[in-house]
């Protein structure tokens, strides 16, 4: 998938009231195809943030305002596992000592591009997001990690927090950018916390919790970068605006990445509860014949071609298809690929990103993607469901971070979804799209035991 | 206070000493790591967990109080 340009959709459900004003994009406002807005057009789009005058003591109150109000929105973490923002930021806010806000854009996550697309053309959006949130929860420093593939957006950003500097008569916390690595557990809270302790970035073993003990063992705000870009236009509108948009359950609007065969592949603004034809259609439609899609990201799940048409993209509405809208993944699958083909890789790659430091895991999906390739092959012999069950059951719950879990889900869901193609490798081995190029991209980034040390960071 | 066993799965290394002391609550997997069966420990089972942590050559099996976990 090449980086295309955002676009900005407006896709609504059948039923509800249109407001009165376009209600979207909010995040994406004043976006340019190529190129980041500077300090003074994003002013000019949003408005200054408030506050940023008073004592401590006024700041203080301020920041536990905005976190009432962040609760009364009911945002929910945007990084994929949907916890609410409000309980992170109380935990750090109520710590004794000094706490640290790390603005996650780490994105190992192949088939979205939001994160990196924030960084790169709305770098002060994201800034405003954890100054407002430093200031919520009494930090001092605010660390913005960008995936060490993200170059444009890691200019964007080291540009950006220059530029703020030197603009701001306002105490600002400290901002500092750190690149890391880009294979895709590095992207996990403890995995980057690790990181930014000098270690490597991979997952470790909690308690402690980041927001108990985190960076340099200080509580620590590990929040998704578009959290925060969400915190930020709640500290202007408040959460009566927010929830103006979206369910009563997930309010508000999400960054979307669509991708697979559709005419304009790129990253939308939808309301939540959105349908996916909606979003389709923003898209400029479809160019080929859709065998299914890949919902959340490459820990989400599949929803076959028969499902798809009342689809919407909210998590209590894909909760009984399985999936959740979880980093804002929309990947379609074209007729013209083998879904067995796919998962096969897939399962391969899922294993090849183990951090492998949990038996478990690195033993587990390794023995999930063997029996699947075997199953493709045709060469797998009876009981291969039993054994694929089995092994699941044994990769649950078992390791450190969930990134077991979370390949599960693609991997199981697919043999539901596609139990056709699935039944048919099965009987005859492989099909004539078995052997096309990979569909799904599967970015080649084993996991690193680079530190910080081998990479300093910048500004 | 209900006492529990959890696996720190990284530092877990499969030696295996866990089930054979505490067989009430441990098997084995197919590579030898530790499947737990979950529930409060009591009496003679608290006991031979206790034993079972201490013998862990990586002391990777814990006996914990209960306490609130799953935030993040």
């Amino acid at each position: 998938m090449s980086a295309s340009s955002p676009t900005i959709a407006q896709p609504r459900p059948a039923a509800g009231l249109q407001p009165p004003e376009p209600a979207l994009p909010r995040l994406l406002s004043g976006i340019r195809p190529h190129g980041a807005l500077s300090l003074d057009e994003h002013l000019a789009v949003h408005g200054p943030l408030p506050g940023g005058s008073g004592g401590r003591r006024r700041a203080r109150e301020r920041g536990m305002m905005l976190i009432a109000e962040v609760e009364r929105a009911g945002l929910l973490g945007h990084g994929g596992a949907a916890f609410p923002t409000a309980t992170k930021m109380r935990a750090v806010a109520s710590a004794r000592r000094r706490g640290i806000v790390v603005v996650n854009a780490a994105e190992g996550e192949p088939a979205s591009l939001k994160d990196r697309t924030l960084l790169e053309s709305l770098p002060q959006l994201v800034l405003d997001g954890a100054i407002a949130a430093a200031e919520a929860v009494g930090a001092d420093e605010v660390i913005v990690c960008a995936c060490e593939s993200a170059d444009m957006g890691i200019e964007s950003v080291a540009r950006a927090i220059e530029e703020r500097t030197r603009a701001s008569s306002e105490r600002l916390p400290g901002l500092r950018l750190a690149t890391v690595p880009g294979h895709y557990v590095a992207g996990q809270e403890s995995a980057l916390v690790s990181f930014l302790n000098g270690g490597p970035a991979k997952p470790t073993f909690t308690p402690p919790m980041p927001f108990e003990r985190g960076v340099g063992q200080r509580p620590t705000l590990v929040n998704n970068v578009e959290t925060l870009a969400h915190v930020a236009l709640i500290a202007r509108h408040g959460a009566a605006w927010f929830r103006e948009l979206g369910t009563p359950t997930q309010p508000g609007s999400a960054l979307v990445t669509l991708s697979g065969p559709i005419a304009h592949p790129g990253v939308y603004e939808i309301e939540h509860g959105a349908s996916l034809s909606s979003l389709i259609r923003a898209g400029g439609g479809a160019t080929a014949r859709v065998r299914g899609a890949l919902l959340g990201g490459y820990a989400g799940s599949w929803v076959g071609a028969a499902h798809l048409d009342g689809v919407a993209l909210s998590n209590e509405h894909l909760a009984p298809h399985g999936a959740s809208l979880g980093a804002g993944v929309v990947l379609l699958l074209s007729e013209d690929a083998c879904p067995v083909g796919e998962t096969v890789r897939l399962a391969r790659w899922l294993a090849d990103q183990s951090a492998r430091q949990c038996g478990p895991c690195v033993h587990g999906l390794d023995a999930l993607a063997s029996a699947l390739a075997e199953l493709a092959g045709g060469i797998a012999g009876a009981g291969v469901a039993q054994r694929i069950d089995r092994l699941a059951s044994l990769v649950a719950r078992r390791g450190a971070c969930g990134h077991p879990d979370g390949a599960l889900n693609p991997l199981l869901s697919a043999l539901d979804a596609f139990q056709a193609e699935f039944a048919d490798h099965a009987r005859h081995g492989p099909c004539a799209a078995c052997s096309r190029p990979a569909e799904m991209p599967l970015p080649d980034r084993p996991p690193s035991d680079a530190t910080a040390r081998d990479r300093p960071s910048r500004a | 206070m209900s006492r529990r066993v959890r696996v720190n799965p990284i530092a877990c290394e499969a030696h295996g000493m866990c089930a054979e002391l505490l067989p009430e609550r441990i098997v084995l997997d197919d590579w030898g790591y530790p499947v737990l069966e979950q529930g409060p420990l009591h009496g003679s089972q608290l006991e031979h967990a206790l034993r079972a942590a201490r013998a862990c050559p990586t002391f990777a099996l814990l006996v914990e109080r209960e306490r609130k976990r799953g935030r993040g």
